[in-house]
């Protein structure tokens, strides 16, 4: 059984087809780097994955259902916000907040919920973290919170949106370390999205690189090479590689690193 | 020796700002923690002339005021992301007072209590009153009681929320109804130009001061009903109005608070 299968799929995005009978599947226990300009529909298609957007043509098959809202074998971690309202609670009730959040009711957290929540930090080596205000961490100890309260709920499937964005390059090198071996400890697929495939070299299984409506994936040999991506962003695309470094061009300007603004 | 309980108004003044301190400072806590206080702010103002309006068609202005505060309260919630948009609400908070004078332009005998509906008079309030705010009062409790979990996190975290299957409008607008009477209780302690001082100054500081969610609500609770008392003894022993003095030690408790928060943070690093 995979993990994610997509068949021919359709999605579309306020009218605007974003994929195009796009076809993949990711094995169980894969990590899987999500690739793509700004607007490729990396978020599109973690929301189908989600359940929360039909897709318009096409099947959707996670852990070998169909996407249901509220599949609690799905973890996710949306982008990053930028309100600081709540910034001075603490990281474990942060986590605490996806311990049973859907049900109604007061929220205190039963012994099971604070026992998940705790498994969950621990899982990602925070529990030093957990007492302390959001506020008072680093960019990168935010993240590893984050992640927690993805795993809250023993998930099958990690679904990671832009983990990587406004840390520096030793901070990612860390996150990326702590996705791969919690997934390959746990034995769950992973999808981490990323607008660069820089710093995720050292961990991926392959990678789902979208453009242009469609999908290719692959290891990163067979994706990032100048006749796929020229097909993907739909114009010549050069691939060059430096010193382990890999830098996608097209006429000269180097695509990835530029995008550093995100609205979808 | 004659005591501040002795008077009737003083001993029902004291009862209304105790039930009213503590729906402020409970709603108010989510409401800070959302970053929708000026949704507050403006369903204060939205309320002002369904008060005048209600006065011009023979109801009480209370009830005229919780009407248009809800009706504003589920158009809120309803539009969602859309809502926040300052020239609009501003367009609407404008609109709204100019209607309000309007109303009071057509039924002047209503025009001496005006004040009393921007600024608030809580040495005003009668017994029924009181009792009408506890009602109510008691509903708000009960109903953020059971939707107080999927809010919270839905303000924290609204896309885990709503991928793990919270219903983010529902829970919006049943929360901006809840905003929206107690909106309407806390004008009848500090009007409609100052429900800031109560829904969101005790609150704000709450915030600060606390790391714990339910240590905060009830920090916000407790600052709420406290600054209210106090206020109300020092418009006894002053004669200055209740208002001027709910709004005074919010922002000196906002302002305290920050340098706490500010000494706290060094003294961890």
């Amino acid at each position: 059984m995979s993990a994610v299968a997509f068949e021919r799929v359709t999605l579309t995005y306020g009218g605007r087809r974003v994929l195009s009978d796009v076809s993949f599947s990711i094995p169980q226990g894969a990590f899987v780097g999500l690739l793509g300009a700004n607007g490729a529909g990396k978020t599109t298609m973690l929301r189908a994955i989600l359940g929360l957007i039909k897709p318009a043509g096409g099947a959707i098959s996670v852990l070998g259902k169909p996407p249901t809202r509220g599949n609690p074998s799905i973890g996710y971690m949306p982008q990053a916000r930028r309100t600081l309202t709540h910034m001075g609670i603490s990281g474990l009730d942060f986590v605490l907040t996806a311990a049973g959040g859907h049900r109604w009711g007061w929220p205190v957290a039963s012994a099971a919920e604070k026992e998940a929540a705790w498994k969950a930090l621990e899982e990602v080596g925070a529990t030093d973290l957990a007492r302390r205000p959001l506020a008072e961490l680093s960019g990168g100890e935010r993240q590893r919170i984050l992640i927690a309260q993805s795993l809250i709920g023993d998930p099958q499937l990690l679904l990671l949106d832009e983990p990587l964005i406004s840390l520096d390059a030793a901070h990612q090198r860390t996150i990326i370390d702590l996705v791969h071996e919690v997934g390959k400890r746990l034995g769950i697929a992973v999808l981490f999205c990323s607008h660069e495939i820089n710093p995720l070299l050292r961990a991926v299984d392959s990678v789902l690189y979208l453009g242009n409506g469609s999908a290719a994936i692959g290891s990163v040999d067979e994706v990032i090479s100048g006749p796929v991506l020229s097909k993907l962003y739909g114009t010549q695309i050069n691939v060059v590689r430096v010193a382990g470094r890999i830098f996608v061009m097209a006429d000269d300007v180097e695509l990835e690193s530029g995008a550093h603004v995100h609205d979808l | 020796m004659s005591t501040i309980f002795d008077y009737e108004f003083m001993r029902n003044a004291f009862y209304a700002c105790t039930v009213v301190g503590i729906v402020a400072g409970a709603v108010g806590y989510f409401l800070v923690l959302r970053g929708q206080t000026f949704a507050g702010h403006a369903l204060a103002h939205v309320g002002f002339p369904g008060a005048t309006g209600a006065g011009l068609i023979g109801v009480s202005p209370f009830f005229g005021l919780t009407v248009f505060t809800v009706v504003a309260g589920i158009g809120i919630g309803l539009l969602g992301e859309r809502a926040h948009r300052d020239v609009a609400i501003g367009i609407v908070l404008t609109l709204s007072l100019g209607l309000g004078l309007l109303f009071l332009h057509f039924y002047t005998a209503f025009a001496s209590q005006a004040t009393n509906v921007l600024f608030g008079n809580v040495l005003g309030i009668s017994l029924r009153t009181v009792i009408v705010l506890a009602v109510l009062a008691v509903a708000i409790l009960v109903a953020l009681v059971l939707i107080a979990r999927p809010l919270l996190f839905a303000s924290l975290q609204p896309e885990l929320a709503e991928a793990r299957g919270v219903p983010l409008n529902l829970v919006s607008t049943l929360f901006m109804i809840l905003v929206a009477v107690a909106t309407a209780e806390a004008v009848q302690i500090v009007g409609v130009l100052l429900v800031f001082a109560l829904m969101v100054a005790p609150a704000a500081t709450a915030l600060r001061l606390t790391r714990r969610v339910l240590a905060g609500i009830a920090v916000s609770i407790a600052l709420a009903v406290v600054i209210a008392w106090v206020s109300l003894s020092l418009a006894f022993l002053t004669d200055w109005p209740t208002s001027f003095w709910i709004t005074a030690l919010g922002a000196a408790a906002y302002l305290i608070s920050g340098m706490a928060q500010r000494s706290m943070a060094n003294d961890n690093r």
